[in-house]
């Protein structure tokens, strides 16, 4: 269980990580909080020629409020997000969902950027961006681009980035008054990956629900919006005889494969579970 | 051939300066290189706990970081903080309600717990018990440890309700 060996930079400026990057030919791979990437080094599922080590590039981290969009920096740590206040009063779901996360050393080194870049079917952060419809902000020696969640998580640990690519930080909408969100996890022990989860968001209007999102996550081979399901909902009412018919319509949207969690059937009942839960949880939430 | 970096850091409160591998990991560079083994080694892919210590400040995967990530930190092992004192109520808790038998994944846990100490919060059972979800131990049952964990919480808080000093 050790790594193979590898050649290792440690840039201190986004230009000169890009630049180690460009010149990679795909070759380098880069090393955030490590808590998914050392793993896969000892077990040799990666074997990078070149790690780079961006945990000294300042200008990734950090997380700052501009007009109605909190903007993370792709090295800030799981830790200082729970430790955020703009995050507890503007990005209330992501607030929910980090104690779910892991253990606490995991949430002491690992990134929202890594989580983000590996994009794990199963994992909180990826289908907490696309509840909220975050865009991911990718930079390359070319120059930034903005990609929306809905277009970024492509497959199984697969996203839009390009290899000569960092995603440098993540911009979320701020919650605004009268929206409320929900989150829900099956996990078989605190902080272990989700067997199934749901995170949503909604407008609540006179005791109505619109604008309903919810992304279902360790349903599917990445982080899919549940949209006929929600639509459902926003047709039937909240009643949970409503939910639970609404549920009914879940796979429309995900299709869970068999796998170590359990078959097809069985995920697929738990993905009916959560997004009830986490919809309930969202109501809940609104009777103060 | 591997490639070797210099690095300085500070090891439990002293300088050191080594020549490391680069894709050494940090307890195998503290077992191997200086001689401490307190840091154990479990699973080497970040799912036992057994490697935690402290960097800046904060518990950290000694599996799941590389010797050379270390440059220029502050790491504290188990050795450490027996040293220091910083948590000797809570040892002798662990060896007053038997919170260890083999003792492999002791110096992990008490890591672990010395973050959730150092919070100076008041926790229950449950929230004891979801701090600890990373640190696996295949002999107490748990109970144990968070009989003693519980225990050295309480104590330290009523003596900083009494001192006023906030738990520390
Ligand atoms: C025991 C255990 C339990 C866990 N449980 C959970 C859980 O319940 N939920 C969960 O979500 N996660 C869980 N994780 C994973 C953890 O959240 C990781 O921290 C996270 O997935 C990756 O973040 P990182 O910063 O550690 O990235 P790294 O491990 O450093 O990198 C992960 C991948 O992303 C790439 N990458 C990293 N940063 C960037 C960037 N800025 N730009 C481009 N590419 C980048 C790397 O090259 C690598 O391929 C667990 C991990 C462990 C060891
Ligand atoms: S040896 Fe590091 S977590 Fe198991
Ligand atoms: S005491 Fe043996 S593993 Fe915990």
């Amino acid at each position: 269980m050790k790594a193979p060996s590898f050649r290792y930079v440690r840039p201190t400026s986004l230009e000169e990580a890009l630049d180690v990057l460009a010149q990679a030919d795909g070759q380098a791979q880069i090393l955030a909080g490590g808590q998914s990437l050392m793993p896969m080094l000892a077990m040799r599922i990666a074997a990078p020629e070149i790690l780079v080590d961006i945990n000294r590039i300042p200008e990734l981290a950090g997380i700052t409020l501009e007009n109605d969009l909190v903007r993370i920096g792709a090295l800030t740590r799981y830790v200082e997000l729970e430790k955020s206040s703009v995050v507890a009063e503007h990005l209330p779901l992501i607030a929910r969902a980090l104690p779910h996360v892991a253990h606490v050393a995991i949430r002491n080194r690992g990134t929202i950027g890594g989580s983000l870049s590996l994009a794990d079917p199963a994992a909180e952060m990826p289908a907490c961006a696309l509840a909220l419809g975050a865009e991911i902000e990718l930079v390359s020696k070319s120059g930034v681009r903005s990609v929306g969640a809905e277009d970024y998580f492509l497959g199984l640990y697969e996203t839009a980035r390009q290899p000569d690519e960092i995603l440098a930080a993540v911009r979320f909408p701020a919650a605004r008054s009268g929206s409320a969100c929900g989150f829900y996890e099956l996990s078989r022990r605190h902080g272990d990956f989700a067997l199934a989860g749901a995170a949503c968001t909604a407008r609540v209007e006179g005791g109505a629900l619109k604008d309903l999102r919810v992304a279902m996550f360790g349903c599917d081979d990445r982080p899919v919006l549940a949209k006929k399901a929600a639509a459902e909902v926003e047709r039937r009412g909240t009643s949970p005889e409503a939910l639970a018919a609404a549920a009914e319509v879940l796979a429309e949207d995900v299709a869970p494969t068999d796998n170590v969690n359990g078959d097809a059937e069985t995920r697929l009942h738990y993905a009916k579970v959560v997004f009830r839960r986490a919809v309930a949880m969202l109501l809940e939430s609104t009777r103060g | 051939m591997d490639e070797f970096v210099d690095i300085s850091l500070t090891l439990n409160g002293r300088p050191v300066r080594r020549r490391v591998p680069v894709r050494q990991h940090l307890v195998d560079f503290l077992r191997t290189e200086l001689g401490l083994t307190g840091s154990h080694v479990g699973c080497e892919h970040g799912v036992c706990g057994a490697c935690t210590l402290r960097v800046d400040g904060r518990a950290a995967r000694g599996c799941l970081m590389l010797a050379v990530q270390a440059d220029g930190c502050s790491v504290e092992t188990i050795e450490g903080l027996t040293e220091s004192g910083e948590i000797a109520d809570l040892q002798e808790a662990f060896v007053a309600r038997n919170a260890l038998q083999c003792g492999f994944c002791t110096p992990g846990v008490l890591i672990t717990a010395a973050e959730l100490l150092g919070r100076g919060q008041p926790m229950d059972r449950a929230a004891i018990r979801a701090f600890m979800s990373g640190n696996y131990c295949r002999c107490t049952g748990y109970q144990a440890i968070v009989d003693a964990i519980e225990a050295t919480l309480r104590a330290r808080l009523e003596r900083a309700a009494s001192t006023g000093d906030g738990g520390r």
